[in-house]
């Protein structure tokens, strides 16, 4: 009894000082002087356009990602092709990639001295340094997700269903529509939760291929640490804090709609 | 049954043969997607990085500045997975096997730094660690950071390895081997440390790769002190404003290389456990 008391007390002190602390600090920081300064601070017109271009860019990313990720989770689990072991690996090199090496990779492609930069720049399209880098870099991070949690899902429940639309006559797209994408909804919901988090949280990559004009290239990330270099801690405490606040609602989200073979 | 799963997942035997444009433009529209987005990009960090030839390569990663920040990124990432293979199968211990008030919010707790942004979580740390500190420490601008750091944003990968794992574990063979006198410690390490130890290894494999590449958690505690604090991601930002892109290319090329190494050795474990246990 004594033991297990202790390591509890060893676990929880643990989580308490590595996490619950710091988060809770920032909140306590964020409000010590009331509600208005930091209402302030987050509807200054920097913080505001940050903020929508947060949220366009995972609006954006979501939907992209969405798309490919149905479309790739039916080609590895439905479809047999050479290779197709190698395909799954490579969807999840997002993950092993170091935000700031997404950066550079992009830079490297469609920087105006890039691979297709310099073509895409003689047709007046800018990538980096502007707004459509923003949604590649964080396209990029958040890919694997919603495949990730879909292939399982697509495996779990069988062909079946499908083949009896098919011998009644339905259409390939009808029977996507009224029998597949029905039964495979909660992977889907699960790994969009997961993507909108990666894409409201993104930093390094966005950081390298951003440019960072206030204003105009800067998303809520980056608003925190620009805020920070610029001592104004009240208002990169606020931006976090909406952020934190973000993250709290996912996790929420996360909790509510976790599948149930991985619940346990 | 598995027959029959084997020949229904023949092409267009599922029904869905047209959906997307047909097979064929499926792949298509899948592979070129993933192409322009993550293959090619990644490619021309390879192919920059050895631009210069072998030796140009050598000469980017021996750089001493880069040297130092590869050194403590590396060694960094061991001390914080070490670290991380202990608590975290110590908070999946207590949170299977202990049960008190508030347990299920400290359970979604675990989940926090992987929805919480790393900018948020090194600016949350500074906050509480760094100069000023209300609680009196102050770890800011030195190695210790990195790993603090590290661990923040690590938390979740070797609980949630472990956790299912240990709630799959029947309690039979450790009361059976209490009733024959094996002292806890026993029962520990010969009965269960051997059944967690592939998802603690996989856990620790994840949490080795996210440390190699981690930014946004370590840029603002560390103060990117050269030789001293700076990691090797935040070397390459440096590269990349500096316009050194091959020294950038050649060290993201390090990391990338070793992160898939980890990633590729977990897999293998966990293939070689899933075999043995079936």
């Amino acid at each position: 009894m004594k033991s297990r008391l202790a390591l509890r007390a060893v676990a929880l002190g643990y989580l308490g000082f590595l996490i619950l602390l710091p988060v809770g600090g920032v909140f306590w920081i964020t409000f010590r002087d009331g509600f208005m300064p930091f209402w302030e601070s987050i509807t200054t017109p920097e913080a505001l356009n940050a903020f929508y271009l947060t949220v366009f860019a995972a609006v954006v990313a979501v939907v992209a990602n969405t798309v490919f990720g149905v479309a790739a989770a039916i080609m590895l689990v439905r479809r047999r092709f050479p290779g197709k072991q190698l395909l799954s690996a490579l969807i999840d090199l997002p993950l092993a990639v170091s935000p700031v090496v997404v950066g550079l990779a992009l830079i490297l492609v469609y920087g105006t001295y890039g691979w297709f930069g310099g073509w895409l720049a003689e047709q007046g399209i800018l990538i980096i340094f502007s707004f459509p880098g923003i949604i590649l870099a964080t396209v990029f991070v958040s890919l694997p997700f919603v495949v990730r949690e879909v292939v399982p899902v697509l495996r779990e429940v069988g062909t079946e269903q499908e083949q009896a639309a098919s011998t009644l006559g339905a259409s390939s797209w009808q029977t996507f529509w009224r029998v597949t994408l029905p039964s495979i909804r909660p992977g889907v919901t699960y790994g969009i939760v997961l993507t909108t988090a990666k894409a409201l949280g993104e930093f390094g990559a966005v950081s390298v291929v951003s440019g960072r004009i206030i204003g105009r290239t800067e998303t809520l990330t980056l608003h925190v640490e620009d805020r920070f270099q610029a001592f104004d801690l009240a208002g990169a405490y606020a931006a976090s804090v909406v952020l934190a606040v973000l993250a709290l609602g996912t996790l929420f989200a996360m909790n509510l709609l976790k599948p149930k073979e991985e619940k346990a | 049954m598995s027959t029959a799963r084997s020949s229904s997942r023949s092409p267009g035997r599922s029904g869905l043969g047209g959906i997307f444009g047909g097979e064929a433009l499926q792949r298509g529209t899948v592979l070129m997607y993933l192409s322009l987005i993550v293959l090619i990009p990644l490619a021309a960090v390879v192919w920059t990085s050895g631009e210069e030839g072998w030796s140009g390569f050598w000469a980017a990663i021996t750089a001493p500045e880069g040297m130092a920040a590869l050194r403590l990124t590396f060694g960094a990432a061991f001390v914080v997975t070490a670290i991380n293979a202990v608590a975290g199968t110590l908070i999946a211990w207590v949170l299977v096997r202990d049960s008190f008030w508030g347990q299920g919010i400290f359970n979604s707790v675990i989940d926090l730094p992987f929805a919480l942004p790393t900018i948020v979580a090194g600016l949350t740390l500074l906050a509480l660690y760094g100069p000023g500190s209300p609680v009196g420490i102050d770890i800011a601008y030195a190695p210790v950071a990195v790993v603090v750091a590290l661990l923040f944003v690590s938390l979740p990968f070797v609980v949630r390895a472990v956790q299912p794992v240990l709630e799959e574990l029947d309690t039979e063979m450790e009361e059976a081997a209490a009733s024959l006198g094996a002292s806890r410690f026993t029962i520990f390490r010969r009965i269960i440390l051997p059944t967690l130890m592939p998802a603690i290894l996989g856990g620790s494999g994840l949490t080795f790769a996210r440390s190699l590449g981690e930014f946004g958690a370590v840029v603002l505690v560390t103060g990117n002190i050269a030789f001293e604090t700076q990691v090797a991601s935040v070397y390459i930002f440096g590269q990349i404003e500096g316009g050194d892109i091959p020294a950038a290319s050649a060290v993201s090329v390090v990391l990338l290389a070793f992160s898939l190494l980890a990633l590729i050795g977990l897999n293998v474990v966990q293939g070689r456990w899933t075999r043995h246990e079936e």
